[in-house]
C-alpha cells in the first residue's frame, strides 16, 4: 500500500513538470520544470531498486545536463523571448502524431503477457553493475569512454570563438 | 502501516538535523568565524552582545529576520523565491548520510544508506542549479555574472571532489558511509588506521591517501566558494555576487545553506579520511565534533592567509592541476590495492 | 494492489509521448533538446523496470540505462555547442528561421 502510494506521487512528479516542459513559453521555467521531472524518475529508479542507477540519474542528469541547459538558456537570451511565439504550426499535426504514438505504445505495452520472473536483484548494486561492465559489457564500456572522449574535445571545438 | 512510521520518524530525523545545523552551523559557525577572524588580524571580534559576544549571531539574526522583503520588479518571482528554498534545501539533504558517532548502541545517521557518497556529490551538484537560478532571477548584470561565476567554478571542482572520494571508496570497497568509518577502527591508538595514513597492510596507500586528503580539502573550499575560491560573492569586486538582490529571511537562507555545506564538507574530510569518530580514549561522538570544528577552523584560518584566486587561475587550478592529480591517484590507489 | 511492471511502463509510454510532443512543436532548439531528454529517461525508466521484473540477477538493463544516461550527457553537450556556435554566427537559434545554408 506504501509502494503504490509512492509510486503515485512520484508518477506525478515526473509527469506534470514534463508537460510544463513541454507547454511553457517561459523558457527558463521550462527548464526549471526538467529538475522535478529527473528527481521523480530518480525517485521511480529506487523504488525499482536500482539505487546505484539513482545516483548517476541525479549527478549527471539533473546536477550536469540540467546545468548545461540552464547555462546555453541564459547565453542566448531565450528567456526573454517570453513575447515571441514558441510554438510552430505543427501543433495539431504534432499533437495527433505524439497521441497516437502514445496511445499505441500503451496499448501494446499493456497487452503483451510479459514473462514476469520474482527474482531479487543483487544485493550490492554497485559491485554487481561494476563486474558486469567489466566482464561482460566491457566492450560497450570501451567504446562509451571513447564516445565521451570524442564529445569532449568536439564539443569544446564547436563552442569556441574564432580567433 | 509500516511505511507512515518511517514517514514520521523521517520528518522528525530532518527536524533533528536542521535544528542541529541551525544552532552549530549556523550560530556557533558564524560567530567563531568573526571571532577567529578578529584573532588573527589582531583585533577582537564581537564582544557586546551577550558573555564574550556568544548572542551576536542571534542578534545578527533577529535584524535580518525584521528587513524588508524586497523583490525586484522585473524579476521572475517564483524563481527568485524558489532558488533560496533550493540551495538550503539540498545542503540538508547532504547530511542524511553523515554518521555522528556511536550512542545508544547504534550508529547516529539519519539513514545510511548504500550509496551513500554519491548520494552526497549528487546534492553538491544541485546546490549549484539553485545559485544559476539564484543569480538569473534578480535580473541584474552584476547578479548574472556572479551566478555563471560560481556555477562555472562549482562545475569544475565537482570533478577533483568526486575522484578524491573515489580514493577512500576503494580502500574500504563500500560507498556507504557507516562502512567507511568502520573500516577505519583499530590502529595504533585509534589513529592509525586512519585512510589519511593508508591501509594497515599496505602503508604505500599513504602516499595517494594524503594526496587524495589534499585534493578533497581543496575541492570541498571551492565548493562552498570560500576564499581562496570567492570571487563569486568577491566583495569588493561584484557588489555580492549572486546574491546581491536578495534581502532579509531569503539572505539568510542562502548563508545557511552555505554554512550547513560547509560544515557536511568539514564533517565527510573526517569520516573519509580522518576516520569518522575513532580516536584515542574520548566517547565516539566528542572525537566527531573534535574533527568537524577542527577542520572548520583551518578553512576559517585559511580564508585569512591567502589572497584571492583569479577566475582563470581558479579553472586553471581545477583542469589542469587537480584533474590529471585526481586521475594519477585513482590508478596509483588502484594499483596498489591489486 | 501491487505496483507490478505495467505501472512503470505507462508511466514511460506517457513519458516518450511527452517528449515527442515537445520535439515536434517547439521552435527553439534548446526545447528541442529538452524534449530528447524525457525520452531518454522514458527508456531508462522502462529498461530498469524490464530488469527488475523479467530478467534481474544479470544486471543487463542496469548497464544499458547507465550506457544511455552517459551518451545523452555527450549529445546534450555537443548540441549545446553546435546551438551556441549557430547562436554566435545567425543571432537566433529558432530552428524554423535555420533555413539557410551560406550566412
Amino acid at each position: 500500500m506504501g509502494e503504490l502510494a509512492a509510486f503515485i506521487i512520484l508518477a506525478i512528479v515526473t509527469l506534470l513538470p514534463a508537460v510544463v516542459v513541454v507547454t511553457s513559453r517561459n523558457l527558463v521555467r521550462a527548464a526549471m520544470s526538467l529538475i522535478p521531472s529527473f528527481l521523480g524518475v530518480t525517485g521511480l529508479f529506487v523504488l525499482l531498486q536500482a539505487e546505484f542507477v539513482a545516483g548517476i540519474q541525479i549527478l549527471i542528469y539533473a546536477g550536469a545536463i540540467a546545468v548545461l541547459i540552464l547555462f546555453v538558456i541564459m547565453l542566448t537570451q531565450g528567456g526573454t523571448g517570453t513575447a515571441l511565439r514558441q510554438v510552430n504550426e505543427q501543433q495539431l499535426v504534432g499533437g495527433l502524431v505524439a497521441g497516437a504514438l502514445t496511445i499505441a505504445l500503451l496499448g501494446l505495452l499493456l497487452r503483451t503477457p510479459w514473462p514476469l520472473v520474482g527474482g531479487t536483484l543483487p544485493r550490492s548494486n554497485v559491485a554487481a553493475v561494476g563486474g558486469a561492465f567489466l566482464t561482460n559489457f566491457i566492450l560497450a564500456f570501451e567504446i562509451s569512454s571513447l564516445v565521451l572522449l570524442v564529445s569532449l574535445v568536439g564539443a569544446l571545438v564547436i563552442a569556441r570563438r574564432e580567433q | 502501516m509500516n511505511w507512515f512510521l518511517e514517514i514520521i520518524k523521517a520528518v522528525l530525523a530532518a527536524l533533528a538535523v536542521f535544528t542541529f545545523l541551525a544552532v552549530v552551523g549556523a550560530m556557533l559557525g558564524v560567530y567563531l568565524e568573526r571571532k577567529i577572524s578578529g584573532w588573527i588580524q589582531s583585533r577582537l571580534g564581537p564582544k557586546h552582545v551577550g558573555p564574550q559576544g556568544l548572542l551576536q549571531t542571534i542578534a545578527d539574526t533577529v535584524k535580518l529576520l525584521q528587513k524588508e522583503n524586497i523583490v525586484p520588479s522585473n524579476a521572475d518571482a517564483i524563481t527568485f523565491n524558489v532558488a533560496p528554498l533550493m540551495a538550503v534545501v539540498a545542503a540538508l539533504l547532504a547530511w542524511i548520510i553523515i554518521p555522528f558517532g556511536p550512542a545508544f548502541g547504534r550508529v547516529l545517521v539519519v539513514r545510511d544508506i548504500n550509496i551513500g557518497l554519491l548520494f552526497f556529490i549528487g546534492m553538491a551538484s544541485l546546490i549549484v542549479i539553485a545559485i544559476l537560478l539564484g543569480g538569473w532571477s534578480s535580473n541584474n548584470k552584476y547578479a548574472l555574472l556572479g551566478g555563471f561565476r560560481s556555477a562555472s567554478q562549482m562545475i569544475s571542482y565537482e570533478i577533483p571532489l568526486a575522484l578524491a572520494v573515489l580514493v577512500p571508496v576503494m580502500m574500504a570497497g563500500t560507498l556507504s558511509t557507516v562502512g567507511i568509518v568502520e573500516a577505519q577502527r583499530g590502529g595504533w591508538w585509534g589513529i592509525g588506521n586512519w585512510f589519511i595514513f593508508g591501509l594497515p597492510g599496505n602503508r604505500g596507500l599513504i602516499v595517494p591517501g594524503f594526496l587524495a586528503f589534499v585534493v578533497f580539502l581543496t575541492a570541498a573550499t571551492a565548493e562552498v566558494n570560500r576564499v581562496p575560491f570567492d570571487l563569486p560573492e568577491a566583495d569588493s569586486e561584484l557588489v555580492a555576487g549572486y546574491f546581491s538582490e536578495y534581502t532579509g529571511m531569503r539572505f539568510a537562507l542562502f548563508q545557511l545553506g552555505e554554512y550547513a555545506e560547509a560544515f557536511a564538507m568539514a564533517a565527510l574530510t573526517s569520516v573519509l579520511f580522518l576516520g569518522g569518530w575513532h580516536g584515542p580514549g574520548l566517547p565516539g561522538i566528542v572525537w566527531f565534533f573534535i574533527k568537524m570544528f577542527a577542520l572548520v577552523f583551518f578553512l576559517i584560518w585559511v580564508r585569512w592567509t591567502y589572497p584571492r584566486l583569479r577566475l582563470d587561475q581558479l579553472l586553471n587550478l581545477s583542469w589542469k592541476g587537480l584533474v590529471p592529480l585526481g586521475f594519477v591517484l585513482v590508478l596509483v590507489t588502484g594499483w596498489l590495492l591489486v | 494492489m501491487q505496483v507490478g511492471l505495467n505501472h512503470y511502463l505507462a508511466v514511460s509510454a506517457l513519458l516518450f509521448g511527452l517528449g515527442l510532443y515537445g520535439i515536434l512543436t517547439r521552435r527553439n532548439a534548446v526545447a528541442i533538446l529538452m524534449g530528447i531528454e524525457l525520452m531518454l529517461n522514458a527508456a531508462n525508466i522502462n529498461l530498469v523496470a524490464f530488469n527488475r521484473y523479467v530478467a534481474p540477477g544479470a544486471l543487463a538493463g542496469h548497464v544499458f540505462a547507465l550506457i544511455i544516461i552517459t551518451l545523452a550527457a555527450c549529445e546534450a553537450a555537443v548540441g549545446l555547442a553546435l546551438v551556441l556556435a549557430v547562436y554566435r554566427n545567425l543571432e537566433t537559434i529558432h530552428v524554423d528561421e535555420i533555413n539557410v545554408m551560406k550566412w
